[in-house]
């Protein structure tokens, strides 16, 4: 059965690929093709097609159809193009198939369905797998550079190192953000540590919580933790919140923070240049002699 | 621009999305840079309790006009667990995960109003305002 079914399809694929095409069109203002011109669009389909009849042929050729779904994955298309062309083509044919044929009873429908469903099933199953294992691909290449990001820590000075927070913190993030710290603080003997959340768009209180652990947990390897950039908005709503951030220092600046963190290690910022009135100063100290 | 949406509220992420988009709202009605960050943050702390303690749920923003006065309504939906004691979570240092206990107490301060039904077993929810003040 499966072989006749095959014959009407690829005797008559001209009249096949003309109704797909059609249906097609109907589909094309729903949502894929936006921003794609109707030339490629038409070339596409053509494409495409002929990939599904080629399939059939051949009972599956995997090369031309790997090379085409990289295609429309580069070029950004979305994957309903390719399920709904199945689709599409499913219910074209198996309709085409019932037209030509005059003996019609339930066995020879369900053959009909089951021959054309194992035509289109690895054909979907092998399109969406690629476009799949490109998304996670992607996603976790971004995992890997966001972890990267997401807490760095610069040791600027003897005893001294930053810690500069960007973007949203979740729990995942809290939990690199404490270990990074610690780790920081015990490899490069930092006395003083800077945490930056000027980048931090929303202070609540569970990014609060992990903060004051975090630098609850630097006090106890000896060390000491000063909270910068907190901006005027931030501070509001900390204290509308009724969040205690007493137990250590905070600054409303990296700048104000790291001077006092000089201070702190006994050290200030000296000009090396001294300052140009001290010389006039001191040629009037002369003058009045 | 429709005066109600929702955000499902599933993952953690969802919280960012949620307080996002709030904050963009809020910014559109005319709220300062103050005032969002309160709305973000009241949007934050009521996701992450629908995302800690329900599962799941969702929150839903509204542009409210009354009395020629323009408002941005949250509304914090959820089917969890419930909340037994309202008047014990409403305190400050009250918390069941071990963290600040400031989440729904410090909502209320950061909101204009603030309205709070739970039943146990049922759900809870939470709805709250804030005014835009205008400069007279």
């Amino acid at each position: 059965m499966d072989r006749e079914f095959r014959k009407i399809v690829l005797d008559n694929s001209d009249v096949i690929v003309q109704k797909w095409i059609d249906e097609i069109d109907i589909l094309k203002g729903f949502n894929y093709t936006d921003s794609v011109s109707d030339e490629l669009l038409e070339s596409t389909n053509r494409e495409f097609v002929n990939i599904i009849f080629s399939s059939i042929k051949h009972e599956g050729d995997t090369k031309q159809l790997k090379e085409f779904s990289e295609k429309l994955i580069n070029l950004g298309w979305k994957v309903s193009y390719i399920t709904d062309g199945l689709q599409v083509f499913r219910r074209v044919t198996i309709n085409f198939i019932l037209q030509q044929s005059d003996k019609i009873d339930t066995s020879y429908i369900s053959d009909l369905q089951q021959s054309v469903d194992e035509w289109v099933e690895p054909l979907i199953r092998q399109l969406v797998n690629e476009y799949s294992g490109n998304w996670e691909n992607i996603l976790s290449l971004q995992r890997v550079a966001l972890q990267e990001l997401s807490a760095p820590l610069i040791p600027v000075m003897d005893n001294i190192t930053v810690m500069p927070l960007v973007g949203t913190i979740d729990t995942e993030r809290a939990k690199l953000i404490m270990e990074n710290l610690l780790e920081g603080v015990m490899k490069h003997n930092s006395e003083v540590v800077l945490i930056d959340i000027t980048g931090v768009p929303v202070v609540d209180t569970m990014v609060a919580h992990h903060i004051i652990q975090a630098a609850e947990a630097v006090r106890l390897v000896g060390a000491t933790c000063i909270l910068v950039g907190i901006r005027p908005e931030i501070a509001q709503t900390i204290v509308n919140l009724g969040i205690d951030l007493s137990k250590f220092p905070t600054k409303s600046s990296l700048r104000k923070g790291f001077i006092k963190a000089l201070e702190m290690t006994n050290r200030k910022i000296v000009d090396t240049k001294p300052p140009n009135n001290a010389v006039e100063q001191m040629i009037d100290s002369l003058g009045g002699e | 621009m429709d005066p109600t949406f929702c955000v499902t509220i599933e993952q953690e992420w969802d919280i960012v999305k949620a307080r996002q988009l709030g904050r963009d709202r809020a910014r559109d009605i005319g709220f300062g840079t103050v005032d969002q960050a309160r709305i973000a943050t009241a949007i934050s702390e009521l996701a992450r309790n629908i995302y800690l303690y329900a599962g799941s749920g969702k929150i839903c923003f509204e542009v409210v006009e009354e009395m020629g006065q323009n408002g941005l309504g949250v509304r914090s939906l959820d089917t969890g667990p419930g909340i037994k004691n309202i008047s014990q979570v409403m305190e400050d240092g009250y918390s069941t995960s071990g963290g600040l206990g400031a989440g729904l107490p410090g909502v209320k301060r950061l909101v204009d109003q603030f309205d709070i039904q739970s039943e146990e077993g049922q759900g809870t929810e939470i709805r709250v305002m804030k005014w835009l003040r205008k400069l007279r």
